[in-house]
C-alpha cells in the first residue's frame, strides 16, 4: 500500500468512528466532538484526493487543497454555532441535553 | 457547440446574477456596521430591489428562452467558477423573492425595534438573517459547481439554525440544536460525496460532471452519500425529527421562512444532482425508494398533523407531509426506455410542488401566528370565534389548504394532476393511491381545524392583541399567489424546462 492508500484508510477509519460517536451518544458535547472527526476524515480524503488527482505534473492538485481550506472553515463555523446553541440551552435549563422533556407550556405559563 | 459557460444557448455576462446574490449580503454587512434599528430600515429598502432583480432574471429567462450565466472573475471552468440560472432556478428565484417580501412585510410588526432602545437582539437578528437568507438561496439556485452549492448550503443553514431560536426559550434552544446537529451530519455527508467525485473526474462544474459522469462504484457511492445528506435537510421520511419542534417553536415570521423556503434548498440540490449532474447513475431502484420514502413521509406526516392538538405543530406536521409529495416526481421521471431521468412534465410538477407549497405553507404558518398572536394560544380546540374576529386571516389559512388538498384552481391542484398524470401514464398506479389517499388525510386536518374556527363561540373571544391589517394582508395575498398559480401556470410552467440540458431532453 502507499501512502495516499495509507491516508485513504485512516481518513475512512475516522469518519466511521466519528459516524458511531455521532449516532450512538446521547449528550449534545461527545456528538458536536464526533462530528469534528467526522470532518477531519473527510478533510484528510481531500488530501489524498489531492495527491491522486497529480496526474499533470505538479507535486499535488491544488485544488482540493484550496477546497478544503473552506471545508475547514465551515466546520470550524458550524462547531462554534452548536457550541452556542449548547451554552445558552445550558444557562437557560441548567442541563445539557436533546430529550424533549422540556414542555412548551409550562415554560410559557 | 457548448460555450465558454458550458451550456447551449447561454447569454453570458449576466450581472443581475451577481447582485442577486451580493446585495443582500451587502445589506447584511452594512447591519451589522450601522447596528440596531438601520437592520429593519436596509431590509426594508432591499425586498424590492431584490424582487425588481429577481424579476429581471425571470423575465430575461422566459422571454428569451435560455439560460443565463455570469463566469465570476473571467476564470472559465473547471478552475473558476460560474452562475448559472436556467428556467429552474429562474422559477425558484421569483418564488424566493415574492415570499421573502411578503414574509418581510408581515415580520415589520412583529420585529420592530423599540423606540426606547438602539438595538433589541431578536428583530436586529431576524431582519439579516432574513438576508442571509435570501443571499444562500439565490447561491443555491444559480451555482454552477458542486462546492459552491454547499457552501451556499451551510450558509443556508448557519442562517436558518438562529431564527428556530429567536425569542431564546429553552425548547427552541434545544430544537435549534437538534436541526444543527442533522444539518451539519447532512453536509458532512454532501461534502465526502464531492470528494469523491472531484477525485473520480477532476473537477465538480455541474456541466463538465453530466458530460463525463458514468456508473463506476465511486460515482453510485457519492450519489447516495449526497442524496442522503441532502435529505436530512430537506427532513423526508425517516430523517424528518427535527423539523415539527424547529418549524413550530420559531416565532410566525421564522416558522414561514424555514418552512416555506429553507427546506426547498436542499430540495432544489437534489434535483440539480439527479437531474443535471447524473440523470443516469439512480437507476429504477433508486427513484423507487425516493418515492417510497415520499409516499411514506405523506402517509406518516399527514396522521400525525390529524392527531396535533396545536395549530403551529399541525401546520409543521403538513409541512413533513408535502415533503413528501415532492420526491414523487422521480419514479415518475424515470424512462425506462433510456434508464434515466427525463426533464418532462413530472419535473415542472414537482418544481410546481415546490412553489406552490412554498407560497401556501409560508400564507398557513402567517395566519397561525396571527391567530397565537389574537388568542394567547394555538390550541385547535379552542378555536372558537377566531372565524369571526380575524376573518382575513382564516380565510388565508383555508386558501393555504385548499391548495395543500390540491383543489383547482390552485397550483397545488395542477402540481398534483400533473403527478397524477404522469403516474398513469408510466403506469406506477401506487403512487397515484397514495397522492389520493394523501389528499384525504390533507382534507380531514384542514376540515378539523376551520370547523372549530368558523363556530360560533360561546362566551365572547377576549383578544390578546390588536391584529394590524397588513399582517393579514401579506398572508392572504401569499395564499392567493399560491391559489391563482394553478391560473398563471397553465400558460408559462414551461418555464422550468428552458435551458434544461439537452441530451435530457432526448432521452
Amino acid at each position: 500500500m502507499n501512502a495516499a492508500a495509507w491516508f485513504g484508510v485512516c481518513g475512512a477509519t475516522l469518519v466511521g468512528v466519528g459516524l458511531f460517536g455521532l449516532v450512538t451518544n446521547p449528550e449534545p458535547l461527545r456528538k458536536i466532538l464526533a462530528f469534528n472527526l467526522v470532518g477531519s476524515g473527510v478533510f484528510l480524503m481531500f488530501g489524498v484526493v489531492a495527491k491522486r488527482g497529480a496526474a499533470v505534473g505538479l507535486g499535488g492538485d491544488p485544488v482540493p487543497q484550496a477546497l478544503v481550506i473552506t471545508a475547514i472553515v465551515v466546520a470550524f463555523a458550524a462547531t462554534a454555532m452548536a457550541i452556542a446553541l449548547l451554552l445558552r440551552l445550558f444557562e437557560a435549563t441548567g442541563e445539557a441535553n436533546l430529550d424533549s422533556s422540556l414542555s412548551g407550556d409550562a415554560k410559557r405559563g | 457547440m457548448l460555450n465558454a459557460a458550458g451550456l447551449p444557448d447561454a447569454t453570458t455576462g449576466s450581472a443581475s446574477l451577481v447582485l442577486s446574490i451580493v446585495l443582500p449580503v451587502a445589506g447584511v454587512v452594512l447591519s451589522l456596521v450601522l447596528g440596531g434599528r438601520q437592520a429593519e430600515r436596509i431590509a426594508l429598502v432591499l425586498l424590492p430591489i431584490g424582487l425588481a432583480i429577481a424579476s429581471v432574471i425571470f423575465v430575461q429567462v422566459t422571454w428569451g428562452g435560455h439560460s443565463l450565466a455570469y463566469i465570476v472573475g473571467d476564470w472559465a471552468p473547471p478552475l473558476g467558477i460560474v452562475l448559472r440560472a436556467d428556467g429552474l432556478s429562474a422559477t425558484m428565484m421569483m418564488m424566493t423573492a415574492v415570499v421573502i417580501c411578503a414574509i418581510g412585510i408581515f415580520a415589520v410588526a412583529d420585529f420592530r425595534t423599540p423606540a426606547d432602545v438602539f438595538e433589541a437582539r431578536a428583530p436586529f437578528a431576524f431582519w439579516i438573517l432574513l438576508l442571509a437568507i435570501w443571499s444562500a438561496m439565490n447561491i443555491v439556485f444559480v451555482g454552477g459547481d458542486l462546492f459552491t452549492l454547499y457552501v451556499a448550503l451551510e450558509l443556508l443553514t448557519f442562517a436558518a439554525v438562529p431564527l428556530v431560536s429567536l425569542d431564546g426559550r429553552a425548547e427552541t434552544l434545544q430544537a435549534a440544536l437538534r436541526y444543527l446537529l442533522f444539518a451539519i451530519l447532512g453536509s458532512v455527508f454532501y461534502l465526502v460525496g464531492a470528494v469523491l467525485l472531484y477525485g473520480t473526474y477532476g473537477t465538480l462544474d455541474i456541466a463538465m460532471l453530466s458530460e463525463r459522469v458514468h456508473a463506476d462504484p465511486a460515482t453510485i457511492a457519492a450519489a447516495a452519500l449526497m442524496t442522503a445528506g441532502l435529505l436530512a435537510k430537506t427532513a423526508l421520511f425517516p430523517l424528518h425529527l427535527w423539523l415539527p419542534p424547529a418549524h413550530a417553536g420559531a416565532p410566525a415570521a421564522a416558522s414561514a421562512v424555514l418552512s416555506a423556503l429553507v427546506v426547498k434548498g436542499s430540495f432544489f440540490l437534489v434535483v440539480r444532482l439527479w437531474f443535471d449532474v447524473m440523470p443516469g447513475i439512480p437507476g429504477a431502484a433508486g427513484t423507487q425508494v425516493l418515492g417510497a420514502l415520499g409516499a411514506a413521509a405523506i402517509v406518516f406526516g399527514n396522521v400525525l398533523a390529524l392527531r396535533q392538538q396545536r395549530l403551529k405543530l399541525l401546520v409543521a406536521y403538513s409541512t413533513v407531509a408535502q415533503i413528501g409529495y415532492l420526491f414523487l416526481m422521480f419514479p415518475l421521471a424515470f424512462n425506462t426506455a433510456s434508464s434515466a431521468l427525463q426533464s418532462g412534465s413530472a419535473l415542472t410538477a414537482g418544481i410546481l410542488q415546490a412553489i406552490s407549497h412554498a407560497t401556501a405553507k409560508g400564507a398557513m404558518f402567517m395566519s397561525a401566528g396571527l391567530m397565537y398572536a389574537a388568542l394567547g394560544h394555538d390550541r385547535i380546540a379552542g378555536l372558537a370565534g377566531i372565524g369571526r374576529l380575524l376573518p382575513m386571516t382564516v380565510f388565508a389559512f383555508a386558501l393555504g389548504g385548499v391548495s395543500l388538498i390540491g383543489l383547482p384552481p390552485s397550483g397545488g391542484f395542477l402540481a398534483k394532476w400533473l403527478l397524477l398524470d404522469a403516474a398513469v401514464v408510466s403506469g406506477q398506479w401506487w403512487w397515484a393511491a397514495i397522492m389520493l389517499a394523501g389528499g384525504l388525510l390533507t382534507s380531514g386536518y384542514m376540515f378539523l381545524v376551520l370547523s372549530r374556527a368558523m363556530t360560533p363561540a360561546l362566551e365572547p373571544v377576549k383578544l390578546h392583541a390588536t391584529i394590524p391589517q397588513y399582517q393579514q394582508a401579506a398572508a392572504l395575498a401569499l395564499a392567493l399567489c399560491s391559489l391563482l398559480l394553478g391560473l398563471v401556470a397553465f400558460s408559462s410552467f414551461d418555464a422550468v424546462q428552458i435551458g434544461r440540458p439537452v441530451a435530457a431532453q432526448v432521452g
